[in-house]
């Protein structure tokens, strides 16, 4: 039941592709040369980030994707801040894989999931920014034919101190793309940010009211043919054959193909006359082993794994537990276990590709450019100088379009009909069907107290999927999965915020036929709901208030403490809550950032939850935009929620049975809880806010559910267990 | 609605005030004649079962979701869609209030949503919250429920 998948070196070769001996980023490039780089538009690039066009206008060039997380408008400000730019004159531009490739990787990474937009790559944006900064007042310098030094820019206006001579940038730029680049690059200290650091608007808001905004779904080509697709239910399962004859007389119908091995698409003039004939066509499947699989096979399977005589890693260990829980005064045990869950982002999933055979071309939302490049190159067979991807804005990401998939199928499909452009659009049911899930797992807790009701053992022992080994491999470490131990490693960036003098923390790695995937969050999505519910056993155990139970493990972590005490003041947690209402709490750590949540619910009939409010403190180190974070906060309350209630995937005859909205349901604006944020940047690092915060509504929900009925729910999705919202 | 002796089925619609002869079957969803017939693409397909309510349009004043609503259906009627919602050069109250309280993540639901809240506050234009809840039933995945629940009321108050 261990499913290898196919590894593509390919992918691999350009996804982890190193920028090479720590090279600065977009400033490597010899523009410093007596030739001028250019935009489309013929405007000269000051350097790879940044392009001046002469009526003022900065373009700032942003490598990483956009999908509502606000990437675009907070690396923007990065850039504009050390550049010293008018704000209101900023406008963005993605680079294309296939130039930065051409480039030597100008623009580094343009991989946008694990919260990583900003957190990775703020040092050589701002420099970027600062550098074009230095080499436009160089310019104007050298045109007034004065020291550098009397030269001060701000606003996008270069003075000369002495005199009181102006100009702007957009009059220097020409002259500036020639000048020498800056070897040395000294950035703002934080503090004094003007407009980075400042909740601004984000700059891709007017044509998302409007109905301009293009996503990949609207892309429009000149001959363009539109694909339906279906790919075998059962994963792992093949296409046996199909009978296109039925279909070929059908309205609209162009072509049927064989995509791969194990899909057929229907080509056709419009996609719903595609889709339509689809579902006439004949499909003949072999379904393979995997189609004995159920959910119930799965549970089972991975219930084996919590066993401690099978094999497991160790992701964080002192003491010794077993020695500390055989000799307790008191022991506690609690199995838990969370589901799949698909990502179900709003916009399926789809790509639009024209084949030659001198060029391959893509347009779709892509989490990672170059890993759809990548992909480009491989299904087209052509060298890199003749293939380019053209990303658009993302209708949701949420982990999913980090996979290459859909790409692949629409250049398949492409290459099969030369020179005719294919925009491959995924139904939702596909989508709802051959997602990468939020991996499956179970985990058995145990506590241990001593006679005086210290915790002296803990034992945590994750049984499940391993997102890595499906799909990045070679980022296993002697087989094992390091990402399972998100928010409970003994120190990092998703380290755990409790000290235990007797801690283990194991994965006995299980991997179903089910294809896992990134699923915002992630692994601390269920790590959260494990450790966190369970504290609250251990607390209650204890006869000890859940906080004040927490708080004693956590001397050595002041960040989390900080976190966790925020949220804690700002809910009241020292008074009672109001009659009928009850609260929960939890605090966590991902991505780099410190999290903690407090959650009032009020319960009907036991199993109707109204959440009346929500708290989430999180501390990111530097917080870029306020405003788009306290967004990302309030969003990852509706995802994780979501996920709590509704969510869950289930597995019959080896495929998922949730299909639509209406078996897959998501939380609407009336189940909404008032979301109060608390962002309390405490500076020195650089932590993520698209991801952290998720893990910790989970949890907090659930332990507010026990404090209001004094039941403990182990297993998500609620819906499951009658328990839904008021 | 007719046939031609083409052989194509041709549709009458009205569109954001202009009437269009379409050649689509009376069968098919109205939202995909609007995308892929019409060529307006800002109403969105996201589930095609009339769940999800990205692809909100008005007919006849009243915010349908156009999956479900086929091309026969809306013939002779007044379709607006977000492209139509503006009028007069100036965008609607509820666009205004979308961009002054920066409601939009992703944006991909954020046609069908705007739809509902205008006709929303065309039907209440004191809209109280429980209305809201009640009539707001558009998925949205990136959770901006928090912003549009204070821009209807901005909105409402503009």
């Amino acid at each position: 039941m261990n499913h290898m998948p196919k590894f593509s070196r390919r992918a691999f070769v350009i996804g982890t592709a190193t920028v090479g001996g720590g090279l600065a980023l977009g400033l490597d490039i010899p523009f410093g040369g007596p030739t001028v780089v250019r935009a489309a538009d013929g405007s000269p690039e000051v350097n790879a980030w940044v392009v001046i066009r002469p009526d003022d206008t900065v373009v700032i060039r942003i490598a990483r994707s956009e999908m509502g997380q606000g990437t675009l408008t907070g690396l923007a400000q990065l850039v504009a801040e050390e550049l010293e730019c008018d704000w209101s004159k900023v406008t963005t531009e993605f680079p294309t894989p296939g130039q930065s490739v051409a480039r030597k990787r100008a623009w580094g990474d343009f991989s946008t999931g694990g919260s990583r937009g900003i957190r990775t790559s703020h040092e050589y944006v701002r420099k970027g920014g600062a550098a074009a900064r230095m080499m436009l007042i160089q310019a104007a310098a050298n045109d007034w034919k004065v020291p550098v030094s009397e030269c001060t820019a701000a606003n996008s206006v270069i003075t000369h101190t002495p005199s009181g001579r102006t100009t702007s940038y957009g009059k220097v730029a020409e002259a500036a793309a020639k000048v020498e680049p800056p070897a040395d690059i000294k950035l703002k200290d934080p503090k004094d940010w003007k407009i980075a650091g400042k909740g601004l608007k984000r700059l891709d808001t007017v044509d998302k009211t409007t109905g301009k905004m293009t996503y990949g779904i609207d892309i429009k080509l000149p001959g363009m043919l539109n694909a339906a697709i279906k790919d075998c239910p059962v994963f792992g399962g093949k296409l046996k054959s199909y009978d296109e004859a039925k279909i070929l007389g059908m309205k609209g119908v162009k072509k049927v193909v064989r995509v791969n091995d194990s899909a057929v698409a229907v080509v056709a003039d419009t996609w719903w006359h595609a889709k339509t004939a689809l579902e006439a066509l004949p499909i003949v499947w072999d379904e393979g082993s995997n189609a004995k699989v159920t959910s119930a096979s799965i549970a089972k399977f991975l219930e084996e794994g919590l066993d401690n005589s099978q094999p497991s890693f160790v992701g964080n260990k002192n003491g010794d537990v077993k020695t500390a829980i055989a000799g307790a005064a008191k022991k506690v045990e609690a199995v838990y276990n969370y589901p799949y869950q698909n990502h179900a982002t709003m916009e399926p999933m789809n790509a639009t590709a024209v084949y030659t055979p001198d060029k391959c071309e893509v347009w779709c939302g892509t989490q990672n450019g170059e890993a759809a490049f990548a992909a480009a190159l491989e299904v087209s067979g052509l060298p890199a100088d003749k293939v380019d991807v053209h990303k658009q804005m993302l209708g949701g990401g949420f982990g999913r379009r980090g996979g290459t998939d859909y790409v692949r199928q629409a250049v398949s499909i492409a290459k099969q009909m030369p020179g005719t452009p294919i925009k491959l659009l995924w139904s939702r049911e596909e989508d709802m069907q051959h997602g990468n899930y939020h991996p499956i797992t179970q985990c058995k807790m145990t506590g241990a107290f001593d006679a005086d009701n210290n915790l002296t053992a803990l034992h945590m022992r994750i049984s499940g999927q391993s997102i890595l080994f499906a799909l990045r491999p070679e980022a296993l470490v002697n087989g094992m999965d390091p990402a399972t131990f998100a928010g409970l490693n003994p120190s990092g960036d998703a380290a755990i915020g409790y000290s235990v003098p007797n801690l283990l923390i194991e994965h006995a790695m299980r991997n179903p036929h089910v294809p896992p995937g990134f699923w915002r969050g992630v692994n601390v999505n269920h790590n959260a709901i494990y450790l966190e519910c369970f504290m609250d056993e251990l607390a209650l155990s204890a006869g000890q208030d859940p906080l004040a139970f927490r708080r004693k493990l956590m001397g050595k972590n002041p960040k989390n403490l900080a976190v966790l005490n925020a949220v804690a003041e700002k809910i009241g947690w020292d008074k009672p809550p109001p009659q009928g209402v009850y609260r929960g709490i939890a605090q966590h750590m991902g991505y780099g950032s410190y999290v903690a949540a407090a959650a009032e619910i009020s319960v009907t009939d036991g199993n109707k939850i109204k959440v009346q409010r929500i708290v989430a403190g999180t501390d990111p180190g530097y917080a870029v935009n306020p405003a788009q974070i306290e967004r990302q906060i309030a969003g990852s309350f509706v995802y994780g929620l979501t996920g709590l209630f509704y969510g869950g995937c289930t597995v019959k005859d080896g495929r998922i049975e949730q299909s639509n909205f209406d078996t897959y349901n998501s939380m609407r604006i009336a189940e909404m809880p008032k979301v109060e944020s608390i962002v309390m940047p405490s500076g020195g690092f650089w932590g993520g806010v698209g991801e952290p915060t998720i893990c910790v509504a989970a949890p907090a929900v659930l332990n507010a559910y026990f404090a209001a009925t004094g039941k403990r729910i182990r297993s998500v999705p609620l819906r499951d267990q009658n328990i839904t919202f008021a | 609605m007719e046939r031609t002796n083409q052989g194509n089925a041709m549709a009458n619609l009205t569109i954001n005030g202009k009437t269009i002869d379409v050649d689509v079957e009376p069968d098919t969803p109205l939202l995909w004649a609007i995308r892929e017939n019409i060529g307006l693409t800002g109403t969105k397909y996201g589930c095609g079962i009339a769940q999800c309510g990205a692809c909100t349009v008005h007919i006849d004043g009243v915010a349908m979701r156009s999956c479900g609503v086929l091309v026969s259906e809306a013939a002779g009627k007044q379709i607006t869609t977000i492209e139509g919602l503006a009028a007069n050069g100036a965008l609607h109250k509820v666009q205004q209030a979308w961009i002054a309280n920066d409601v939009p993540q992703c944006g991909y639901c954020q046609s069908g949503m705007i739809m509902a809240v205008a006709a929303l506050l065309k039907d209440k234009p004191k809209p109280t919250d429980q209305d809201i809840d009640e009539a707001i039933t558009n998925i949205c995945r990136c959770g901006t429920f928090q912003q549009v629940r204070e821009a209807i009321h901005a909105a409402a108050n503009a």
